[in-house]
């Protein structure tokens, strides 16, 4: 199969091989994506593609950490985009490395290139017993030298390590529990520090009073606003934390918006108003004989990792700093600790160490720049920094509330012609280093540090930021797309898992519906009948198909059905140009609301790990719902009052739905990545259900049981 | 602060400690004994990350003092595996490839032992109710639930109901 000539962008910017794999242990190929791994998999996957490639066995690759001292500079972990970077460029890596190799052993041989074999990373056995491995020969011979994009890597259709279900090779440590993440870590002289963090995001700290301190408490660290405490022990920082915030004086100000009228704070604020689409067809413009318009909104979304995110920091030599963090983006972590602190970047090492799951940009760079700060107190010791479960909850970087109005104009057959939306939000490109800011927490707290600005949004289109999916993948004459990003942030937001996806499609998909519902279709038909492209129409058939839409418990009215059951179906290509993903959901509506079911049929291009897709997915798949039924950010005028599982709830075993889901072979198709394509569909399936069920559409998330009563009260 | 010492069995080894009486007996786990399977999730026993068990009942150990730990038989994850072999709910864990990023993992799996040990044949729903307490933010709550079904099939086939529902496991159709 002819493979794309374009390089991995992670290629083009690290072509040396050898920044990519090395044969330095005997009958081990080491592998070094700058890709990190957080429990989604995706080193398993990456062994799986070099295994592929070399000719060994999947249990001889191993996979070296990623720190900026030895990993190529991958940038973020993000955007489901590993497998198609990191994976498109140690694919290509390894293709030439096993051509280099069959070169150089076939010299040796004295025979054909291509009439030798590779197996378990030696020339043999069909090709005779020659001793010769990836082992045996001198591996600058192989290893010095550029990536050359003339050497083609194998077909699927040869595959026999990648396109099959692989044990994930990080989870025997975690169902043993052993030492794996960065909390467990303890390095030799390590001290513990903790951060007393501001009462309110709007604070100044005036002073601290005297405080009876525990023995074991090495120094205090105040700076500006940033207030901290190292120790010998956790528990002796802990407590001492506690003493410090009860002597601490702050001048508290109220800066939050109505928390109860967030339309009305994201329509009031500056924006910066960008076109996303601008298609004009004056033909179709008239053709429309009835129009529809409708806003749908989110509010804002915190992280909730389930670990309280932790660092570790070490200062040698005066200026050098050694970083230990679970940031999905080591190097732009450092240069972010490098432009804040005035340091050259040279004298800054981030090691990744995982940490719970990640799902964007959260706590875990302000974590590392606190261990920064407070380990400078102590030269050459290790000061590890452990957030409490309030601090990460209410301080890390949030998914922000959005706003989306829609409208369309429909012909006399009911077919869309036109369609607007617009849609508010702060932005979601708020990462260390973004728009030359450190954009890291401490550093707006110290003495001299600015406030961290209003996050920004990327380029406006359909594929990033607060407009990701903001643009319907349906067959829309005349459209128009346009991003108000905010320009003001009194909450802190950044990226988080599909950024503003999660809305658009939740937005775009309910107004489907309300729209079919107006031409008299059955929504799945009524999107079939806007949609030209087949992989689309195939994952709306296959989820249609697996959850019996057809024969649907009713077929009837919405709102009418006599068991309080209703369905609802959605679709969205993630970021426009990525993965497929279909969903229908079923829920029952009597004195609650509750999710029983979802099907979800995906269409990810070539698959490297089938149960990792699925594993993704399905866990997406209840994030999603998880969001779209619970959660909401709380928060009065003056702070997040939403710090603990109690006020911050999310769905839990007695809640969560079953999840089936299918893949849609399509091995000729480029690898799209699955991380983040469920949560729009998914949220989309659940309004639509609940519309089905109670007859009357709940627009704005979460949809809590209260949340519904009141509109149906509204009605 | 003042220290006391406690005397406990952990993972069938009887320790003492010297710690703080009112130190969680989480830390004391994790820092003082050097375990890492136990983890730290919230501090308030709300999320269950830190479960272990305690008389063999599964319980969080960050709101748990050490005081009250004297005398009591305490297992963490490391101490379920038996003579190397993995544990059934680990095994059915691996087996069903049950976690994404794996921190609420270990609480998960003493759970599902403390309710194999007290019911060996859960339905689906017990098994969702007895792992209320546990929260997983990845969305590996399906693959967990036929983790346990799977291990309590495999544990005790003879306590297993007439008709008792055999996980079955979610296939990509290919």
């Amino acid at each position: 199969m002819s493979r794309s000539a374009e390089p991995s962008p992670s290629l083009a910017a690290n072509p040396q091989l050898r920044e990519w794999l090395d044969f330095s242990v005997d009958a081990v190929v080491t592998i070094r994506p700058g890709k990190v791994e957080y429990g989604q998999g995706v080193w398993t996957a990456l062994a799986q593609i070099a295994a592929e490639e070399l000719d060994v066995g999947l249990d001889q690759v191993r996979v070296a950490g990623v720190s900026t001292g030895s990993s190529p500079d991958e940038g973020v972990t993000s955007g489901s985009r590993s497998i198609q970077d990191s994976g498109g460029a140690l694919r290509q890596v390894c293709a030439q490395v096993r051509a280099a190799f069959l070169a150089e052993a076939a010299e040796k041989l004295g025979a054909d290139p291509a009439g030798l074999e590779v197996a378990r990373g030696a020339v043999g056995p069909g090709s005779g017993e020659s001793g010769l491995s990836y082992w045996s020969l001198d591996e600058a011979a192989l290893l010095d030298r550029a990536a050359r994009l003339t050497v083609p890597a194998k077909s699927p259709a040869r595959w026999s390590v990648a396109g099959r279900s692989a044990p994930r090779i990080d989870l025997p440590d975690k169902a043993a529990g052993r030492p794996r993440f960065l909390h467990d870590q303890v390095l030799p002289g390590m001290l513990f520090g903790r951060v007393v963090r501001p009462p309110a995001p709007a604070a100044t700290l005036d002073g601290v009073d005297e405080a009876d301190l525990p023995d074991g408490v090495v120094t205090q660290v105040r700076d500006g606003s940033f207030l901290g405490v190292i120790a010998e022990s956790d528990r002796v920082a802990v407590a001492a934390a506690e003493r410090l915030a009860q002597a601490a004086r702050w001048t508290v100000r109220e800066s939050l918006p109505d928390e109860d009228d967030l339309k009305g704070f994201l329509l009031s604020q500056p924006t910066d108003d960008q076109p996303v689409v601008q298609r004009r067809d004056a033909e179709a413009a008239g053709q429309v004989r009835s129009t529809c318009a409708a806003e749908y909104t989110r509010p804002f979304i915190a992280h909730g990792s389930m670990a309280p995110s932790c660092a570790i920091a070490r200062w040698d030599d005066g200026d050098q700093v050694s970083v230990w963090s679970h940031s999905q983006g080591v190097f732009p972590l450092r240069g972010a600790l490098a432009t804040g602190l005035g340091l050259d970047p040279a004298r800054v090492t981030v090691h990744y160490v995982e940490g719970a799951g990640v799902y964007g940009h959260n706590a875990a760079d302000d974590a590392a720049a606190d261990a920064v700060l407070l380990a400078r107190a102590v030269p050459g010791r290790p000061v590890r920094v452990l957030w409490t479960r309030p601090d990460e909850l209410s301080w890390g970087p949030l998914g922000s509330a959005m706003l989306a109005r829609l409208s369309a104009g429909l012909d006399a057959a009911g077919r869309i012609r036109t369609w607007r939306q617009d849609v508010w939000s702060n932005g979601f490109v708020g990462r260390p280093g973004i728009g030359g800011e450190p954009r890291l927490l401490a550093l707006s707290h110290v003495a001299g540090g600015t406030p961290i600005s209003a996050t920004l949004d990327g380029v406006p289109s359909g594929a990033m930021g607060a407009t990701r999916n903001a643009v319907p993948a349906y067959d829309i004459p005349d459209l128009e797309v346009t991003r108000h990003r905010l320009l003001t942030m009194p909450l802190r937001t950044s990226s988080l898992r599909s950024l503003g996806a999660f809305l658009n499609v939740f937005a775009i998909e309910s107004f489907m519906d309300e729209l079919a519902l107006a031409a008299g279709a059955d929504p799945a038909e009524f999107r079939l009948a806007h949609l030209s492209d087949p992989r689309a129409r195939r994952v709306i058939e296959e989820a249609a198909a697996m959850s019996g839409w057809a024969a649907r418990a009713r077929g009837g009215t919405p709102g009418e059905s006599a068991d309080g059951t209703g369905f609802g179906l959605a679709f969205a290509r993630y970021k426009g140009v990525a993965g497929y993903c279909a969903a229908v959901a079923e829920v029952a509506a009597d004195t609650s609301i509750s999710l029983r079911r979802l099907w979800l049929a995906v269409d990810v291009g070539r698959v490297i790990n089938p149960d990792g897709v699925l594993n993704q997915v399905e866990g997406g798949a209840i994030q999603s719902a998880s969001w779209a039924l619970r959660e909401r950010v709380r928060f009065d005028r003056t702070r997040i009052t939403s710090v603990t599982w109690e006020s911050y709830p999310i769905l839990r075993f007695t809640e969560v739905p079953e999840v089936a889901v299918r893949i849609v072979d399509a091995p000729g198709e480029p690898e799209t990545g699955a991380g983040e394509l469920a949560q729009g569909p998914v949220a989309g399936a659940i309004g639509n259900a609940v519309a089905d069920a109670v007859g009357v559409r709940v627009r704005d998330l979460p949809l809590t049981t209260e949340q519904v009563t009141r509109t149906i009260e509204l009605s | 602060m003042a220290t006391v010492n406690i005397r406990a069995t952990v993972n069938g080894t009887e320790r003492m400690i010297e710690c703080e009486p009112d130190a969680p007996l989480l830390d004391v786990l994790r820092q003082d004994l050097g375990l890492s399977g136990p983890r730290f999730g919230c501090g308030v026993g709300l999320c269950g990350a830190c479960f272990v068990l305690v008389g063999g009942r599964a319980r969080s150990s960050c709101d748990f003092p050490a005081w009250a730990a004297e005398g009591q038989d305490i297992t963490t994850v490391e101490g379920l595996a038996q003579d190397g072999a993995l544990h059934p709910v680990q095994q059915a864990v691996l087996d069903e490839q049950a976690a994404q990023c794996g921190y609420c993992t270990s609480g998960m799996i003493i759970s599902a032992v403390g309710l194999l040990r007290a019911n060996a044949a859960p339905t689906e729903g017990e098994v969702r109710s007895a792992l209320d307490g546990n929260l997983c933010r990845c969305g590996s709550h399906q693959r967990i639930l036929r983790a346990v079904l799977r291990a309590a099939a495999r544990s005790e086939p003879a306590a297993r109901p007439p008709g008792a529902r055999t996980p079955v496991r979610q296939e990509e159709a290919r």
